[in-house]
């Protein structure tokens, strides 16, 4: 048996609180970090990740208290993200207890922030998460996802950001595709197995879950190591337990819950 | 209540051992002092990030003889079971020489990715009193990129493209690839089986 395809609950964190947008807007609140976090690790998650959507915009860093909480709870990995511009935030986050942070609109604007945390950390907790969505034609990145006013685009072709990522030793790449974040669709499919084809380090599918047969696609179809969700997990539509006998069926490697 | 010294190897995320512990009852202290290491009942040596780092950072707090002295029960994770090896390729470093063995770098290929990240399986080669309640059916969370191989002092490996080592064993001295801290029932179970361990 070869390691398993991961399935990772996304939890988008604003003042203490999960909440979940559509297409990035609207924010609604879904319950408390911890409570939803225990939940998750209960129900037979692979690994969590939370997304401090304010942090960037705001221009601050992630609070270190609710990471404590976290890792003092629960028992398997998690990702903090939102707000990690150096390699001095990345460490208070890392000893608070995350087992990996991930970097966006940081590493487009400094993109040697990448080297420095790796240097400082090891590539096995730097993850990059990519924005990603169709322009004229082509995968381009945006960055500053946290608040429709403070979104920009970066001007790189996707497929190029990720090559340059990992060669300056990222060891993830979460990306999440916004055209279809929050639909519950299915996922890019065609852009996730482009990334794909030039990415061999672990490639988490981000956006538009809605059903175990969208799991099972983006597994099969793009290849990709984990496949990360948050509305359908949040509203308890498909619960974890159900999905992983789904692609246990299907004969796609998972964790047992 | 036997004491437990979590060995301050210089990385960050040293809180997450710590805090498995807790759940399990167990206050331990974090430390990078011989002397709290040498009294200690039983040793883990945690390490996220660089060998080389790791053993610069040892050598400073002059650990490496205090490490290779300890007669009581030792637990390696992850990077800290690695540094028990006799070197590493990553940053072409020596090691503690306690293992017989040198670590390489895991050679990826289609459907590898390197690092291996996630959650897999183990191959049960030896028993031992530390794999009590687990076996090919527990799974644990693993991420490195390079591996120590298969060899005498195997009690379980692993399969990422190649098998490798994943719990190794030599007199009191063990050591773990993956995240027991990270690996939910079986990683509590295992580190819950360290510490009924006997200690002299």
């Amino acid at each position: 048996m070869n390691v398993a395809r991961r399935i990772i609950p996304c939890l988008d964190v604003r003042d203490g609180e999960v909440v979940k947008g559509i297409r990035f807007r609207n924010h609604r609140v879904m319950g408390g970090i911890i409570d939803l976090a225990g939940r998750y690790a209960a129900e037979g998650a692979d690994e969590l990740v939370f997304y401090d959507i304010t942090a960037s915009p705001e221009g601050r860093s992630v609070d270190a208290q609710w990471v404590a909480d976290v890792a003092r709870v629960i028992d398997i990995p998690f990702c903090v993200a939102g707000g990690i511009r150096s390699v001095e935030d990345a460490r208070k986050v890392l000893n608070a207890g995350a087992d990996k942070i991930s970097i966006n609109t940081p590493a487009v604007r400094d993109p040697a922030l990448i080297d420095r945390l790796v240097d400082a950390f090891g590539s096995q907790c730097i993850v990059v998460g990519i924005d990603s969505v169709i322009t004229n034609g082509d995968w381009t990145t945006r960055q500053m996802t946290g608040t429709p006013e403070a979104m920009q685009q970066t001007g790189y072709r996707t497929l190029d950001w990720i090559a340059e990522v990992i060669d300056r030793g990222a060891g993830e790449i979460v990306l999440n595709c916004m055209g279809s974040d929050g639909t519950r669709d299915g996922f890019d499919v065609a852009q996730l197995a482009a990334a794909r084809e030039i990415c061999g380090i672990p490639l988490i599918a981000s956006g538009g879950a809605g059903t175990a047969q969208h799991f099972i696609d983006v597994f099969e179809l793009a290849d990709v190591d984990g496949a990360l969700a948050a509305t359908i997990f949040h509203n308890a539509s498909l619960p974890i337990p159900n999905l992983k006998k789904s692609l246990a069926a299907a004969g796609i490697g998972v964790r047992p819950c | 209540m036997s004491t437990v010294a979590i060995i301050d190897s210089g990385g960050a995320n040293i809180g997450s051992v710590h805090f498995a512990l807790q759940r399990l009852g167990v206050e331990a202290q974090f430390t990078a002092d011989p002397a709290v290491i040498s009294a200690a009942d039983r040793v883990i040596l945690p390490g996220v990030g660089a060998a080389a780092a790791a053993m610069a950072h040892l050598q400073k707090h002059e650990l490496v003889g205090c490490i290779r002295a300890l007669k009581q029960p030792v637990l390696g994770i992850c990077l800290g079971m690695q540094l028990l090896f006799d070197a590493s390729d990553e940053g072409d470093v020596n090691c503690l020489g306690i293992i017989p063995g040198q670590l390489t770098l895991l050679p990826g290929g289609e459907h590898i990715r390197i690092p291996h990240m996630g959650w897999n399986s183990i191959r049960v080669h030896h028993d031992s009193a530390l794999l009590d309640g687990l076996g090919h059916e527990s799974w644990f969370y693993f991420v490195h990129s390079y591996f120590a191989p298969l060899g005498e002092h195997t009690l379980a490996g692993a399969v990422h493209g190649i098998e490798f080592s994943a719990i190794v064993q030599k007199g009191n001295f063990f050591g773990v690839q993956f995240h027991p801290e990270r690996s939910a029932q079986p990683g509590a179970r295992l580190l819950h089986n360290f510490l009924e361990l006997p200690c002299n």
